[in-house]
């Protein structure tokens, strides 16, 4: 999406991308990005935790008004769990599982579960 | 710490030629002219949402599909080839703040929550990407006259 950002921007539409995947997006270099060291796909936090996720939202929105020159990132101080970081060694490393191949849907969806918190 | 995805992508896939991921140096700058509290915000997704019914937006069919902000989260459904848990299954709004869009809307944070949420999967092709995907998403912000984006990467 790092790539689309750069296209919305250079159309004159400013943008801020929320990635939890440091190294890629700060590869593709999209103008404004938010980091969240949060398992993939995570970027606002935890299901059911409305809270954490406003909370991370706006201060995501507070950065889009901060950041002054292109391709700056700033990474938010958000610990997915202080006692455990197991999930870092899990996500898409040598054990990762793969999901949703084609299709998911809310109910009854029973795909191998990732060993998360 | 952050995760080092691509050389985790380059293990992954050793048997196969590798990935050429984007690498740039310099990006494009269009400043935010006004306080977001005065802007009509967008929201683009690659997580592949769409509505149940609709057909799922993929690589060969339309580049980029609409929600209807005002859509019920229950209805949401994903077609995404990356892998992922079922956590955005039970709760969108980790990967896709619709309710919370909304919230801040009628808090003032932001001017208005713009009135379609444009979503795609992730594709490896980059040119793909640059040629159809990302002029189908400037072309719908434009007729929304979005004044700003929120991209969420999946």
């Amino acid at each position: 999406v790092g790539l689309v950002a750069r296209a919305v921007e250079a159309a004159g539409i400013p943008t801020l991308s929320l990635s939890s995947a440091w190294d890629i997006t700060y590869a593709v270099r999209p103008p404004r990005a938010v980091f969240v060291n949060f398992p993939l796909n995570h970027q606002l936090g935890k299901p059911n935790d409305p809270k954490l996720q406003r909370r991370i939202l706006l201060d995501a929105l507070r950065a889009f008004e901060l950041f002054w020159q292109p391709g700056m990132m700033l990474t938010l101080p958000y610990v997915w769990d202080a006692n455990d970081t197991s999930w870092e060694e899990q996500d898409y490393g040598p054990e990762a599982q793969l999901y949703g191949v084609g299709r998911a849907v809310q109910e009854g969806f029973v795909e191998q579960k990732l060993k998360r918190a | 710490m952050p995760i080092a995805y691509i050389p985790r992508t380059r293990e992954r896939y050793a048997d196969y030629s590798p990935y050429r991921w984007a690498l740039n140096h310099s990006a494009p700058w269009a400043p935010l002219t006004k306080p977001l509290r005065d802007c009509k915000l967008a929201l683009v997704s690659s997580g592949g949402f769409y509505l149940e019914g609709q057909a799922p937006p993929t690589d060969a069919d339309t580049p980029c599909g609409r929600i209807p902000k005002d859509v019920d989260l229950a209805e949401l459904r994903i077609a995404h080839h990356g892998y992922r848990d079922n956590d955005a299954d039970h709760d969108p709004n980790i990967v896709l703040p619709i309710e919370h869009l909304h919230e801040l809307q009628a808090a003032g944070v932001i001017g208005e929550f713009a009135e379609w949420v444009l979503s795609f999967p992730t594709i490896y092709s980059q040119d793909k990407t640059c040629r159809v995907i990302a002029p189908h998403v400037v072309e719908e912000l434009k007729a929304m006259r979005t004044e700003a984006a929120l991209l969420v990467p999946v």
